[in-house]
């Protein structure tokens, strides 16, 4: 997830709406033009925006809101307003309750198995594709390739089960040639296995998108060059085409990081039931059951926003690092 | 040979010159067969070695095998007879007798029938107006300068660093009576932040001459967002309606939450439960009628799955292409 860099940014003021009324101490003064003139002036442009708006202020915004449970005993019953102030009871649970602790630590070990076995993949097969000479037949990988990110992930994890399960494909090979069959569906010890095969699967491809776009900036004078001066293949990629891709990997590697805490829910929670909560519990999936599932409503929305503090901490830490280390970041400040 | 104006080849004039054009160098009479050049590799570029050819020839094939081939064996058992499925012992590789029976199993009504028109309405529907009411927030946005422009990009930017979380979401909805209501599944994620600045900064990059041009002839903003900006923003509309659409088909987490009437499934729902879970499609509720179907089982379950692929298959070739022009990494680097 990247956004674009505006926020600071500072734009050409436009004549047209006004924009110059809003410098500091115009050189030719504009007049001031009242708030209301320019409301009236952008009057479509306000309301173009109002639906969105609306929809993320009852959706995103009230929603927030209720986090003020996480501080209450709440019940249904009661409501909001009327169920017993707790102070922070429900976050001292949270912090002393092993359950999610657990969570918490099969999510940072599958986020920290997925950097290692997952991030590298897709840069491996970006470099691969690069090096097709044929558009036609790079197009062709291309879309085959980025075709299971949009899969769901209910049929990621049934095909997975139809190739691998007990009663899946390779099982079936096997014991048709008279080996043993095995259920890697099913297998705690293999869950860490299992989900990156997974999520390589359905989303290492797609992420083949980014570093063939930073690739396709690289201007092939470059490699000219080199190649005149006697470079190898090898020594192009290492002098050349890694620097190239350097700043991206930096930058989604720095966001993975500061995005720690999500990993695959919906991946996840389909599975739980089958290898057990105790290597797929994740914070998102204890949430989930502590709360809608079991009603301790108070208790699970402290753990959920413990999750987003956190959360929102490392990715705006995460930012401050890629900032130190020289690259644009998520967002810039002016 | 008679009056035949011979063939120039404007590919030979632009081809790169044969380094080593000596066929000359065999003497001994039998010409040297050389490995035709590509014709998309650089003059410079050594040839790869044998090895290193075709070492990335095998591992890019295995890359596209093991996405096609799970979807070939689903797509196949679907549509193989009772029979086959069990003289394979599960899943079909090799095409023996085939039927359509699953299909018109499943869709003559039923569980399956009505959980993909239950797909089919959401996905429409969703996706329509989650299209329209960003392309609308992201022209609003759009106008540099225009009158709170900033503080409701705030709005938008916030929401995808903090999430309200899962509980209060759920409360709020339940709270806002849409259990069992399908607008349950379609309003609280019906605007992405995310995708309102992809279009966002599509917009932006047209030029600006067009839309003064525009505005100066006297059209108003409704005028330009319609007859200027949508024409020349297909390929940006279409990736978004893509990811939104896709959002809307593969969800299943959201009906698990809001949904409790079996009835009112979504089909990725139906997916987990009949294939996933391995419940009987065909036994206990009568909702399939098994009396006429030679199939059951698998090949039925795998006709669920394919029914959740093809929606995607069908759509994905036309937005596909755009995916590479920069629709997306545009947005990305700002």
């Amino acid at each position: 997830m990247t956004l674009p860099s505006f926020v600071g940014r500072r734009r050409a003021p436009d004549p047209l709406h006004g924009g110059a009324a809003r410098e500091a101490a115009p050189a030719v003064p504009v007049g001031k033009i009242s708030w209301r003139t320019r409301a009236k002036a952008d009057r479509s442009l306000l309301i173009m925006v109002l639906p969105a708006v609306t929809l993320l202020v009852v959706f995103a915004y009230v929603a927030m809101l209720g986090n003020v449970i996480a501080w209450e005993n709440y019940s249904p019953y009661t409501g909001f307003l009327h169920s017993p102030f707790v102070a922070w009871a429900n976050f001292a649970r949270v912090f002393s309750n092993p359950l999610f602790l657990d969570a918490v630590r099969n999510t940072l070990s599958i986020t920290a198995f997925q950097l290692v076995f997952f991030f590298p993949i897709p840069i491996v097969l970006a470099l691969l594709l690069n090096s097709v000479m044929s558009p036609h037949i790079r197009t062709v990988i291309q879309s085959v390739v980025y075709l299971p990110h949009f899969f769901s992930w209910v049929l990621v994890v049934t095909l997975f089960q139809q190739m691998l399960g007990g009663a899946g494909l390779v099982s079936q090979t096997l014991r048709h040639n008279g080996y043993a069959g095995f259920d890697l569906m099913t297998n705690p010890h293999a869950f860490l296995v299992l989900i990156t095969m997974q999520s390589v699967w359905k989303d290492a491809g797609w992420g083949i998108i980014i570093f063939l776009a930073a690739l396709g900036t690289v201007s092939p004078e470059l490699y000219e060059a080199a190649a005149v001066d006697g470079a190898n293949r090898w020594r192009r990629i290492w002098h050349i085409t890694l620097p190239a891709l350097r700043p991206v990997i930096l930058l989604l590697l720095i966001l993975r990081l500061g995005d720690s805490l999500t990993v695959g829910f919906e991946q996840l929670i389909l599975q739980r039931g089958a290898v057990g909560p105790g290597v797929s519990e994740v914070i998102d999936t204890y949430v989930y059951y502590q709360g809608v599932v079991n009603g301790d409503w108070g208790y699970s929305a402290a753990a959920g926003l413990v999750k987003g503090v956190v959360s929102l901490a490392l990715v705006l830490g995460a930012n401050k690092v890629a900032h130190l280390f020289g690259e644009a970041g998520v967002y810039q400040k002016a | 040979m008679s009056g035949q104006v011979p063939e120039i080849s404007l590919d030979a004039a632009v081809q790169p010159v044969e380094i080593t054009p000596t066929r000359a160098g065999s003497q001994t009479g039998a010409p040297v067969r050389r490995r035709r050049r590509s014709k998309y590799r650089p003059v410079w570029e050594e040839e790869p070695t044998r090895l290193g050819a075709s070492g990335k020839a095998v591992i890019l094939t295995c890359v596209v095998l093991v996405v096609v081939f799970p979807l070939y064996t689903v797509l196949l058992t679907s549509v193989s007879t009772t029979a086959e499925t069990t003289r394979a012992g599960g899943l079909v590789t090799v095409p023996g007798e085939l039927t359509l029976n699953a299909y018109t199993q499943i869709l003559s009504g039923g569980v399956v029938t009505r959980a993909v028109l239950v797909s089919v309405g959401i996905t429409a529907v969703g996706t329509l107006l989650s299209i329209v009411v960003s392309v609308l927030a992201a022209y609003g946005l759009s106008r540099p300068g225009s009158f709170g422009h900033r503080p409701i990009l705030f709005i938008f930017l916030i929401t995808m660093f903090f999430g309200a979380g899962l509980i209060p979401t759920y409360l709020l909805v339940s709270s806002l009576g849409l259990i069992d209501s399908y607008w349950a599944l379609i309003l609280p994620g019906a605007v992405s932040a995310f995708n309102v600045l992809i279009l966002r900064n599509f917009f932006m990059g047209i030029e600006p001459a067009v839309i003064d041009a525009a505005r100066l002839d006297g059209a108003g903003d409704w005028r330009i967002l319609a007859k200027i900006v949508m024409p020349m923003s297909r390929a940006a509309v279409a990736v978004v309606a893509l990811f939104y659409g896709v959002g809307y088909w593969n969800a299943f987490f959201n009906a698990i939450l809001y949904i409790n009437d079996n009835a009112k499934w979504p089909l990725q729902l139906i997916l987990r439960s009949y294939v996933l879970q391995g419940v009987n499609l065909g036994g206990g509720t009568g909702s399939v009628d098994v009396v006429h179907g030679a199939v059951t089982g698998l090949p039925l379950q795998m006709a669920v799955m394919v029914l959740a692929v093809v929606p995607i298959l069908l759509v994905y070739p036309f937005v596909q292409r755009h995916f590479t022009k920069g629709v997306i990494f545009g947005a990305v680097k700002g």
